[in-house]
């Protein structure tokens, strides 16, 4: 028997809140699960900041992988298995993608990714290709399968129905995030009948299509990835904790180029700040690391970035207000300029934030072929766009809606030095001035 | 402070006007490509380079005022022109200096067709291959969209055109 084809002695199961069990009987998959690099990622929260708003919303992105290779092994092996459209000998491949595709994340993901211009699909294709032990074990399979599994969760696989299982506007991936964050987070929104999604799946051509008679339970899916949306992955709370993180990364970076003896120096961010890490150095740092440098930072001497450490372990986090920029962009450098004259540098005390900074989508269907939109097999085997169908769908999907925020520390402004020009500030802020 | 959303009524101003969301998701891509410090972040889907944040910038951007929509429908789908609209134009001017070296790159771009600007941008997506890898992952991926050698041997011209 082939490495590709061993089975464990006896099926591993993982209990979990969302799925019940986890099943694996690959000698493959169990051995990517006890591998360092996916270890790993029991050390990086699923949804960064948001336990600060969300208190049990401290699950990891190892949870989550788990979860979405379940959702494609059961796809694979009881809803696909046996159709003539799908090809079982791609069983192998998209069950590595979907435990490894989020394999590249770093610590605090989305404003790590910001600040040091980083890419994590491209440290997941690293780790898949690299020196490491996932990629050890994929060479066991053949030596082009860490490419193979490196192509599928970067979507440029030949087999498109094989991508559209882990990335897709209804895949594997978002069905797992919704239920978990939701489940995790204590929200009532998130839950939708997966099991009626996955009954009614079928691969067709290169794509996965969903039979019509399911589209109540799509509607539902969608409607449930839109209120998790403004509910939780939007929430202005956990936004303002991640603008603080931001920042104090950018405080540390423009300290250490200025050559500020740190009291604490910044031995794993080094190679970050100028761009020279190695694999070995990305895959050094998660969330415990970061932590521990913030409650480190909290006593520097540099003021700002000891006040923005403080406010990150202790949740002293910032205000916000609504903010129109079509109205009222040209007073932001009217506000920070006296954000300056109070003695509170702008930079980091006055930031703005939009829903296009945050890495989560709504349900678009979008122009033809500008991303594929869910589709629908009708009975008479027509294929048609889900919102052209759904009036549910149609009302949310196109419809616009945005928002920004204007976050600042509120506190800083009410201590009672400078205070007419804070009392200006204030009246800017707080009674629409901005 | 909105400076990447400046980037974008720039873009599009300099462009005068783009039709097609499919399109102006290429013709930004290439401009990345090209070094133009846009700041959105793409990936490779099913038709190509997309970015999610660029949708939900142009999006912003019409909530703001500064760009204005139109829909067409055509039947199985509905296709975008946007345009600068004058508040645009001043918030272009108050933010600042472009960052278009050459303004007349966008225009080139806007001359093209979308299934060109798809050939351009999937093959510049794989240019860390050598070039044979690149037309043959190009078939891989775009197999359905039959490129011929001419189609690929013109986008090669013009991306070496672009660079110059």
């Amino acid at each position: 028997m082939s490495y590709a084809t061993q089975k464990l002695a006896e099926e591993k199961v993982f209990k979990d809140p969302v799925h019940r069990y986890i099943h694996v009987r690959d000698q493959v998959i169990w051995d990517l699960i006890n591998s360092r690099e996916v270890q790993r990622l029991r050390r990086i929260k699923q949804l960064g900041t948001s336990y600060l708003v969300f208190h049990g919303a401290e699950h990891s992105r190892f949870n989550h992988s788990l979860g979405v290779y379940e959702i494609v092994r059961r796809i694979s092996d009881d809803i696909f298995h046996g159709r003539p459209e799908w090809d079982e000998s791609e069983r192998l491949v998209v069950l590595c993608a979907a435990l490894l595709h989020d394999l590249g994340h770093g610590p605090f993901s989305h404003s790590f990714e910001k600040v040091f211009a980083l890419d994590h699909e491209e440290y997941t294709r690293k780790i898949l290709l690299g020196d490491t032990e996932v990629n050890e074990i994929l060479q066991k399979v053949s030596t082009d399968f860490p490419t193979k599994v490196a192509e599928v969760i970067a979507k440029t696989y030949s087999n498109k129905q094989v991508v559209s299982l882990i990335s897709s506007q209804i895949d594997a991936d978002r069905m797992d995030y919704l239920q978990r964050d939701a489940y995790y987070t204590g929200v009532s929104y998130g839950h939708f009948d997966m099991e009626r999604i996955l009954r009614v799946m079928r691969p067709l051509d290169d794509q996965v299509v969903i039979k019509s008679s399911g589209m109540h339970a799509v509607e539902d899916y969608i409607m449930s990835r839109y209120q998790m949306y403004w509910q939780v992955y939007f929430h202005p709370v956990a936004r303002s904790a991640e603008v603080i993180l931001r920042k104090i990364l950018q405080r540390a970076k423009e300290l250490s180029a200025s050559g500020y003896k740190f009291e604490q120096p910044p031995t794993h961010f080094l190679s970050f700040f100028d761009q020279s890490f190695s694999l070995k150095e990305y895959l050094a740092l998660d969330e415990g690391v970061l932590m521990t440098y913030f409650q480190l930072w909290m006593t520097e001497r540099d003021p700002i970035l000891a006040d923005l450490c403080d406010r990150f372990v202790n949740r002293r986090l910032f205000q916000y207000v609504d903010f129109d920029p079509g109205k009222d962009y040209k007073k932001l450098g009217e506000l920070a300029e006296l954000f300056r004259s109070a003695g509170i540098d702008p930079e980091y005390y006055l930031i703005d934030d939009s829903t296009s900074d945050l890495p989560y989508d709504f349900y678009r269907p979008g122009e033809e072929e500008e991303r594929l939109p869910i589709h629908l097999l009708m009975p008479n085997g027509d294929i048609k766009e889900l919102s052209r169908l759904s009036q549910i769908v149609d009302a949310i999907s196109g419809k616009r809606r945005t928002d920004y925020k204007l976050y600042f520390p509120a506190e800083l402004l009410i201590d009672g030095k400078k205070t007419a020009i804070k009392q200006q500030i204030l009246e800017m802020l707080r009674e629409g001035g901005v | 402070m909105l400076q990447g959303h400046a980037k974008i009524v720039d873009f599009i101003a300099a462009a005068e006007g783009v039709t097609g969301r499919k399109k102006l998701q290429k013709m930004i891509y290439i401009m990345k490509k090209l070094d133009i410090p846009f700041q959105e972040k793409y990936e490779f889907h099913i038709y190509g380079p997309y970015s999610e944040e660029l949708t939900a910038r142009v999006e912003e951007l019409c909530d703001m005022g500064f760009l204005s929509e139109t829909l067409e429908d055509k039947g199985s789908y509905v296709q975008y022109k946007y345009s600068v609209t004058e508040e645009g134009q001043e918030f272009r001017k108050v933010l600042g200096e472009s960052i278009l070296d050459n303004p007349l790159t966008a225009g080139k771009l806007n001359a093209k067709s979308g299934r060109f600007l798809e050939l351009t941008a999937t093959l510049l997506y794989f240019d860390h291959l050598n070039h044979q890898d690149q037309i043959d992952k190009l078939h891989v991926v775009k197999g359905k969209l039959n490129f011929t050698a001419e189609e690929i041997d013109e986008a090669f011209a013009f991306i070496e055109e672009l660079s110059s």
